[in-house]
């Protein structure tokens, strides 16, 4: 099973180059490896099915107990399926439907990437584990949904995915860890037990409204519901896979998945079914509004995942049934349906359901996968619609009488998903062939993807139950066609209904997407409002802040423990230290007195050259020699930079002087008295010992400083040259910006922080 | 200005020398590549005092931003030598051959890593000096 989520990666490392290397059939070869994943596990389908479950261990990071685990049961062999199935169907079709486009290597990558990652998710057993993934696919889909990056509106859209989701993914981490401390285990396997301890655990509350957070933001359900439809910026492919097949499904994963664990409850049914019902009339009513194909097949998206929702917060056996089928069958015609959706774009230009018409006759394949996956969405018989729709209605019979809101709300829904179905579906093949941009024409690789996707919705209908899942004249069928007869009325009248929801546009402008766009408002007004106070931009009041922390934080812990003394520091001084520091002192006290900036280098040189002496008086060739090096290289800074100041005049108040020069002597004072106090006891020589007995035999120097830098702390130094190349980076884009920006009103800010570097 | 241009001419190859030597020896003697990297950086930036820093780049040859780039990769990728044969990230491995002229030679992947941080100090320090002086 790690092989399977982790070749996904690998692949996706190498995908630029293949596929400039394979030419156009980068999207054929590459959808071989997730066919590979799917006949793979379709080899498991008869074992977990017949009730087994896999489990696979790999250590990860054992110092924290945290495992690379995977486990595989019924649930996740479904949505595993579906995953690496749909997935070579988007290779292939994004071959077609990017063709020519430069980063279309950077595309499969995304992609590819996604798919390990989505695997990963829905195999994941231990919760750090999932968390992970959970994120990995948020961070794809970040980058899928900003893929076309020079469009402003590309990267809004997909920012706005990243944050709503990632604070979702945030909130599920804090909900996964309290419920494994409360249940005894990070383990998803071994927590599928511990439902009933769960369940009455003080904290339950707290668990399932962090975990809910993190699926609905996932799920797109009210009020997360809105990053959704503007993910529909991204190229058509990524719309069909991620954002209804897939990663939306996420969300709805994760409830199925700890249904065991926290499900059944009052509250849990309460918070599914409520939020699950507010969604569907809000996005049936959003849906209802729009012309253009994706936001249709999106809003219709958001209200499937509704309900997926309802269905999982009532949890009876045929309501988690019907979620099941209605997952896959979703997962299938709206695939698909996306994807025809797409290739209508791609031949003719048009992206607004109105403006097509009659493209039966050009696009004849396209036309019948738009047609059969339809059906399947309105429900009818022989697809897996029909079956998911039956047993939706079916579960809703079981409510009993009272649930008159809930079936209403149900009616009106799946009229809307009927009138989509229709528009989206259906009705750009009917007609008059209506004013086209391009020229309508099919692409093999545009059909071949759909087609299988609503055949596939028929095929499985038949294998599941060859006789179409007929129930007979029943309550729940006749609710199925109440639907569809009213959902193809509402067609009719769709554009005196736009009319009538569009009088209350106002009300859309209050929406929560209204909420995003004031908190991210405050949170830049409040960054800048810090960042004015804390980053002025002057080097003296950065050092302020700096020393004057040090010296309380540190000064108030000394004072409290009561180690405040005067240390006694000129005993046991040879003369040559004596002198040393003699030089050193009054070359210090000569630097803050000279009115001369040379002067004020020269002896800072001093100061420096005094302390190597020291350093190799006492034994450090190699620290001595370094810091000679670095004041000479000081020097040639202080020279360059001298060049472009201004000449030399007292501009600080005596005020000021005389702060500063307190918060020197208090800091001065503060390190010597914590070199006396780190003196004061005998030095552990455990590392010492170890680092001179071992650096020869072990690390094949006698240097003992070298051989800590590169070998023994290795990995220290690592981070200590990333650090410095990064803050040499940031000076370089500092000084370069500011050559950029010279005249215009910034440039004294710039200069000011120009200076600080040096 | 006769004299330090003489000189700088002169400095220059033993400045290299040195720092190189200091680089090699690192492990045995006082040295390393921290401190070779800045020795490196010097007769550079010399030269860009002397003359100006366009000039300082062409004798460079390469633009910092590649030092930099090189030093972090070298030192990244030394570590994963241990990786490849088992051992954890940045785990010190060593080959020793007898060579003609040479005698016995000691290396392995901390070397590489230490070559690394030469290059990356020497990249840092002369990105931020070249970068002040071709300021006007």
């Amino acid at each position: 099973m790690l092989v399977a989520i982790v070749s996904g990666f690998v692949l996706s490392l190498f995908a630029p180059w293949l596929t400039r290397f394979l030419g156009r059939w980068a999207g054929w070869v590459f959808s071989l490896l997730p066919l590979l994943i799917t006949l793979y596990f379709a080899r498991f389908i008869p074992s977990v099915f017949g009730g087994d479950t896999f489990r696979t261990t790999e250590p990860w990071i054992p110092s924290l107990g945290i495992q690379l685990s995977f486990y595989l049961d019924d649930l996740s062999l479904v949505f595993t399926l579906l995953i690496a199935g749909i997935g070579a169907l988007i290779l292939i079709y994004s071959g077609g439907y990017l063709k020519g486009h430069a980063l279309l290597g950077r595309f499969y990558a995304y992609l590819l990437s996604f798919m390990a990652s989505m695997l990963g998710l829905v195999l994941a057993d231990h919760v750090v584990t999932l968390f992970v993934f959970w994120e990995l696919t948020s961070f794809t889909s970040y980058l899928l949904i900003g893929f076309d990056h020079k469009r402003e509106e590309a990267r809004r859209a997909a920012l706005q995915a990243l944050l709503v989701t990632g604070v979702g993914g945030l909130a599920l981490l804090a909900g996964l860890l309290v419920m494994g401390i409360a249940g005894g285990g990070f383990e998803l396997s071994a927590l599928l037990e511990k439902g009933e301890v769960l369940k009455g655990h003080p904290l339950y509350l707290v668990i399932l409204l962090l975990v809910l957070i993190g699926a609905f933001t996932k799920s797109a359900q009210f009020p997360f519901h809105f990053w959704l439809p503007n993910a529909m910026v991204a190229p058509t492919p990524v719309s069909a896979y991620l954002h209804s097949s897939t990663m939306v499904k996420a969300g709805i994963y994760l409830l199925a998945r700890l249904f065991p664990v926290l499900g059944g409850t009052p509250e849990w049914q309460g918070a599914l079914v409520a939020v699950g019902c507010i969604t569907l009339v809000t996005s049936t009513l959003l849906m209802l509004r729009r012309t253009e194909f994706k936001p249709i097949l999106a809003y219709t998206t958001i209200g499937v995942l509704a309900f997926l929702t309802v269905l999982l917060g009532w949890g009876t056996d045929t309501a988690l049934k019907a979620a099941a089928i209605l997952l896959v069958a979703h997962a299938l015609y709206k695939g698909a349906l996306f994807l025809v959706a797409g290739a209508i774009d791609r031949g003719t230009g048009e992206k607004d359901t109105e403006q097509v018409g009659g493209l039966f006759k050009p696009m004849p394949l396209t036309a019948a996968c738009g047609v059969l996956a339809a059906f399947s969405m309105m429900g009818l018989p022989p697809f897996l619609g029909f079956m998911a729709k039956e047993l939706l209605y079916e579960s809703l019979w079981e409510w009993g009488p009272h649930a008159l809101l809930l079936k209403t709300i149900f009616l009106f829904s799946g009229m809307g998903m009927v009138l989509a179905a229709w528009v989206c579906g259906i009705r750009p093949f009917l007609g008059r062939e209506g004013r086209t941009l391009a020229h309508p024409h099919e692409a093999p690789s545009l059909w071949v993807g759909p087609l299988v996707l609503s055949v596939e919705g028929a095929a499985l209908a038949f294998i599941m139950s060859p006789t179409g899942a007929w129930h007979g004249f029943t309550p729940p069928l006749a609710a199925g066609v109440t639907a569809i007869a009213g959902g193809l009325g509402l067609t009719c009248v769709r554009q005196a209904v736009r009319r009538l929801l569009n009088g209350f546009a106002f009300l859309y402008r209050l929406g929560p997407e209204s909420w995003y766009d004031m908190k991210l408002r405050l949170l830049d007004g409040f960054a800048s409002f810090q960042t004015r106070i804390l980053q002025s931009g002057y080097l003296r009041r950065y050092l302020i802040f700096t020393l004057a922390t040090l010296l309380v934080s540190v000064g108030y812990y000394l004072w409290v423990r009561n180690i405040v003394y005067w240390p006694d520091v000129f005993s046991g001084a040879s003369l040559y230290e004596a002198g040393l520091s003699a030089i050193i002192v009054s070359a210090a006290i000569f630097a803050v007195g000279t009115g001369s900036r040379f002067g004020a280098v020269t002896s800072l040189g001093v100061v420096g050259y005094g302390v190597a002496l020291l350093f190799l008086h006492l034994g450090a060739p190699d620290i001595a020699m370094t810091q000679m090096v670095v004041d000479a290289i000081s020097v040639i800074l202080f020279i360059l930079v001298l060049y472009h100041l201004p000449r030399y005049r007292l501009s600080s108040s005596h005020g000021t002087r005389v702060r500063d020069g307190l918060l020197s002597l208090g800091v001065g004072g503060l390190v010597t008295l914590l070199v006396a106090i780190a003196t004061r006891f005998p030095l552990d020589q455990t590392l010492t010992s170890f680092f001179a007995r071992e650096s020869l035999p072990a690390a094949h120097g006698r240097n003992v400083v070298n051989v800590i830098i590169v070998d023994f702390r290795g990995f220290d130094t690592l981070g200590e040259i990333t650090v410095l190349v990064i803050a040499g980076l940031g000076i370089f884009g500092m000084l370069k910006l500011r050559l950029l920006g010279r005249g215009e009103g910034d440039a004294s800010r710039s200069e000011a922080s120009a200076q600080e570097d040096t | 200005m006769l004299i330090v241009r003489t000189v700088e001419r002169w400095l220059r190859p033993i400045l290299l020398l040195v720092s190189v030597y200091l680089l090699s020896g690192g492990h045995q003697s006082p040295g390393g590549g921290f401190v070779g990297g800045l020795v490196a950086a010097v007769p550079f930036a010399l030269h860009a005092l002397v003359y100006n820093a366009p000039s300082a780049r062409r004798l460079l040859r390469t633009d910092p931003h590649f030092l930099m780039a090189l030093g972090l990769f070298c030192a990244m990728w030394s570590g994963f030598t241990g990786v490849f044969l088992g051992a954890p990230y940045l785990t010190g491995k060593w080959v020793e051959w007898e060579l003609p002229l040479l005698g016995h030679v000691d290396m392995g992947t901390p070397v590489i890593f230490d070559i690394g941080v030469y290059f990356a100090v020497m990249g840092v320090t002369l990105m931020i000096i070249l970068s002040l002086a071709e300021e006007e």
